[in-house]
């Protein structure tokens, strides 16, 4: 681990996470007032990438753009608020198949984002 | 009080910087499936308590907005990660460990989904100092 890579990490971590805000804003608001799709697109995007990212990177450019940017575009503490925010208000039809459509949804794009770029 | 009000984005992307790096120290100290489980459901834990205890404090405006922006959007925004887990859970089925792969990917949403109601629940009886609706 070098400290120089750290920041690397950490700089396009940065980076990615003032995305996520950013497209997640661009959703409008009473869109996201029904379910939090912003949040829904940003992880199914990422996830995409990231399997690319994978299958056309390796080592320190990897670790920069998947561990960093990717990581810090996508969240899994939101996505996971949200879905008990759901359940708690007894919507739980948003709540657990909006968390299923995303969890396939992301494990299948970023294996289709692998497959098109290894 | 008025002082200089930094951009959304740019509070986002500060906290994002830092919980990012100790999530890849972390991943570096437990490295696979198992490290990730643990931010994630660590950071939903703490998300959870966190927006909770902030709503309970008061409106969303000045500085709580930006406590959650910078700590929760940015710090734990960047700390837990989708991307990582759901290519880890692909990773998995690709390898022809189709009972780890869906073992890894229910057990983290399942654990996450409890772990956010439980920092909800814990924010609502422990949102600390400051003041109460």
């Amino acid at each position: 681990m070098s400290v120089l890579l750290a920041f690397a990490v950490g700089a396009a971590g940065g980076v990615g996470a003032a995305l996520r805000y950013l497209v997640d804003n661009a959703v409008p608001a009473k869109v996201r007032a029904r379910y939090p799709w912003g949040i829904a697109l940003v992880n199914l995007t990422g996830s995409f990438v990231l399997g690319a990212i994978a299958g056309a990177l390796t080592g320190t450019w990897l670790t920069i753009i998947g561990t960093g940017l990717l990581g810090g575009y996508t969240t899994f503490s939101t996505a996971a608020v949200d879905a008990a925010r759901l359940l708690l208000k007894r919507r739980i039809t948003a709540g657990v198949g909006g968390t299923i459509a995303t969890l396939v949804g992301c494990v299948a794009l970023a294996a289709v984002g692998y497959a098109l770029f290894a | 009080m008025k002082y200089f009000r930094v951009p959304p984005a740019v509070l986002v992307g500060l906290g994002g910087a830092i919980g990012t790096v100790v999530r890849y120290l972390l991943s570096l100290a437990v490295p696979g499936a198992v490290g990730i489980m643990v931010i994630n459901l660590s950071g939903a834990l703490i998300l959870g308590w966190l927006l909770t205890a902030l709503k309970m404090r008061g409106p969303d405006e000045g500085r709580r907005t930006e406590v959650r922006l910078f700590v929760g959007t940015g710090v734990l925004g960047g700390y837990t990660t989708y991307s990582t887990f759901a290519f880890g859970s692909a990773e998995f089925f690709a390898d022809g460990s189709v009972a780890l792969g869906l073992g890894y990917a229910i057990a983290t949403v399942v654990l996450g989904t409890a772990c956010a109601a439980a920092g909800i629940l814990l924010g609502r009886r422990f949102p600390m100092m400051g003041e109460k609706k």
